[in-house]
């Protein structure tokens, strides 16, 4: 436990000698030549409008709209990417019908689904809920799959022998022993899905992180971009945190066998 | 009152008839036991002895259900073994607790898919772990065990079910000499208590000899069977057996059959076909 506390400051110190660089790269218009900090707001600058944003009346509408896109989008991937992700890993025949084209869909970028899912959903909200479902979905899935596929032969035999049925070894043997690799795929997932807003948020018209951070960009606000920009990674690692402190919850002989 | 573990179950008979059996997909397939002919009485303690990859482990999968002869009938009380049964438990080299259980969980799975409530299955459960001494751990992980311990909760789980057939794959060979020698013991002690019929693979002669009544010594690939050998040592068996005259010989006929087959390296073979091959590799999309 101890040693947990003497790497905070460690973290901490870390954190705040990125600050300071940034603060003087930026207030020295620091120029390497490759690439410049000319445009690059100071801290100070980001602090002003942070607070502006913070005390303004939109924010609460920004963060209910961005959280509610990003979580329905998130729960809808979660329910399928983790069923999918069973019948795929426990029958070839599944594998070879399913997989396919869900790995022809794999590399499809978020932005590159903006027309298609604003053509094919009848409302800018599903849409936008769409894009950040693409982005959580294979993370999941795959995590999943693998999961379920590195599940001990022995334990599935041995059940088998113990009386269990096919039901029953689905319950109690792969889901249990494929939920640690689920958990990291969920953790991963929540972080993919939050990257995903910001392109999700391009077809908003009104509230949302992600809009937000687009506008001001398209306004030349630069401060504001970055305290969007920040916000997103914020909030970002606060629920992967969230999803992962869960799964550490659901998975007490994992974290034990782990800490051992 | 009876405790539910001295009801006895019926020992099951084994019957096998020209049992062959093929590992491995085409070119690459090979036959890993040939024409076995073999009975094996109620109640008897068999152990199978023979070197490592020859085919014994092979042959308890069949019984065990997880693998099919491609050739003969092999019966246990007159009917064919056509799948994995709770009537044929099976103890592995390797536990195979499920690490999301608790152990009284663990030993009272057999049960929980008989579809016995919680209060009657923990209750059997807890007497079933008393029989095999590990009444303080019921409330732990499996990880939480020693080696030994895994394997007595292991056989323990196996047993609550009143399997006719006990198989257990090399179930001591992962444990030091003294667990080991400990283990043995107490699975004879087991046994006075639970009568079934026990089919016990290992390649460790004085194992062989000290357990069973009767010694069926494998030959390598295809396997076969050089010897059956019926041992008469009075039980209960302590240790002290293992330096007795009579031990020595038996022990001194077994390692020149054993030998008359030296210098075959196999890989050793799984009751569930061939050894694992390494897990697939890790697929993370971002």
């Amino acid at each position: 436990m101890t040693s947990t506390f003497t790497r905070w400051p460690v973290r901490l110190a870390s954190l705040l000698a990125c600050l300071l660089f940034w603060h003087l790269a930026a207030s020295s218009k620091l120029n390497l030549g490759l690439f410049t900090f000319t445009y690059v707001p100071t801290p100070k600058a980001v602090l002003d409008a942070a607070w502006q944003l913070l005390t303004s009346s939109s924010l609460l509408a920004h963060l209910t709209s961005s959280l509610s896109r990003v979580f329905s989008g998130y729960l809808v991937a979660a329910v399928l990417g983790v069923s999918l992700g069973l019948v795929i890993g426990r029958s070839k025949w599944a594998e070879d019908t399913l997989l396919p084209p869900l790995e022809v869909l794999r590399p499809i970028p978020a932005v590159a689904w903006i027309p298609l899912a604003i053509l094919m959903f009848p409302s800018s909200e599903l849409s936008m809920v769409f894009i950040t479902f693409t982005g959580a979905l294979f993370p999941i899935l795959l995590n999943t799959v693998h999961g379920v596929e590195a599940v001990d032969p022995r334990l599935v035999a041995s059940a088998r022998s113990l009386g269990a049925g096919r039901y029953a070894i689905l319950r109690e043997v792969i889901l249990p022993g494929a939920l640690p690799s689920i958990v990291t795929g969920l953790a991963i997932g929540m972080g993919t899905s939050w990257f995903c807003l910001v392109t999700a948020e391009m077809i908003a018209g009104q509230f949302g992180i992600g809009y937000y951070t687009w506008e001001s960009y398209t306004l030349q606000n630069y401060p504001d971009i970055i305290v969007g920009m920040l916000l997103i990674g914020v909030l970002g690692m606060g629920s992967s945190a969230l999803v992962k402190r869960l799964g550490a919850l659901a998975t007490p002989w994992y974290r034990l066998r782990r800490g051992a | 009152m009876m405790s539910s573990y001295q009801q006895a179950p019926e020992p099951g008979r084994i019957e096998a008839r020209g049992v062959s059996i093929r590992l491995g997909q085409g070119s690459q397939a090979f036959e890993a036991v040939q024409a076995l002919d073999f009975t094996i009485a109620p109640g008897e303690f068999v152990c199978i002895l023979g070197p490592s990859g020859c085919g014994k482990s092979t042959l308890l999968g069949a019984l065990a259900g997880h693998l099919l002869p491609s050739s003969g009938v092999l019966e246990v009380d007159g009917a064919p073994v056509a799948g994995p049964s709770p009537e044929r438990g099976m103890v592995f080299q390797h536990h195979t607790l499920l690490p999301w259980r608790s152990v009284l969980d663990n030993v009272a799975f057999g049960l929980k898919m008989q579809g016995q409530g919680k209060p009657e299955r923990h209750r059997r459960a807890s007497e079933m772990l008393q029989l095999v001494g590990l009444a303080d751990f019921a409330e732990r992980w499996p990880s939480q065990l020693s080696g030994g311990m895994q394997q007595r909760a292991e056989i323990a789980r196996v047993l609550i079910n009143r399997p006719r057939l006990l198989l257990m794959d090399e179930p001591f060979g992962a444990l030091d000499a003294q667990t080991r020698s400990r283990m043995q013991e107490l699975l004879l002690d087991i046994w006075t208590r639970i009568r079934t019929t026990v089919v016990f693979v290992t390649h460790d002669i004085d194992e062989a000899l000290f357990l069973a009544d009767r010694v069926l010594v494998m030959s390598p690939r295809p396997g076969r069977f050089i010897e059956d050998l019926r041992l008469s040592f009075p039980r209960p068996r302590r240790a002290s057996l293992l330096t007795s005259a009579q031990f020595t010989h038996l022990k001194r006929h077994c390692l020149a059959l054993l030998r008359h087959e030296e210098g075959r390296e196999l890989p050793r073979l799984t009751p569930l076909g061939l050894p694992d091959t390494d897990p697939p590799p890790l697929r993370i999309a971002l």
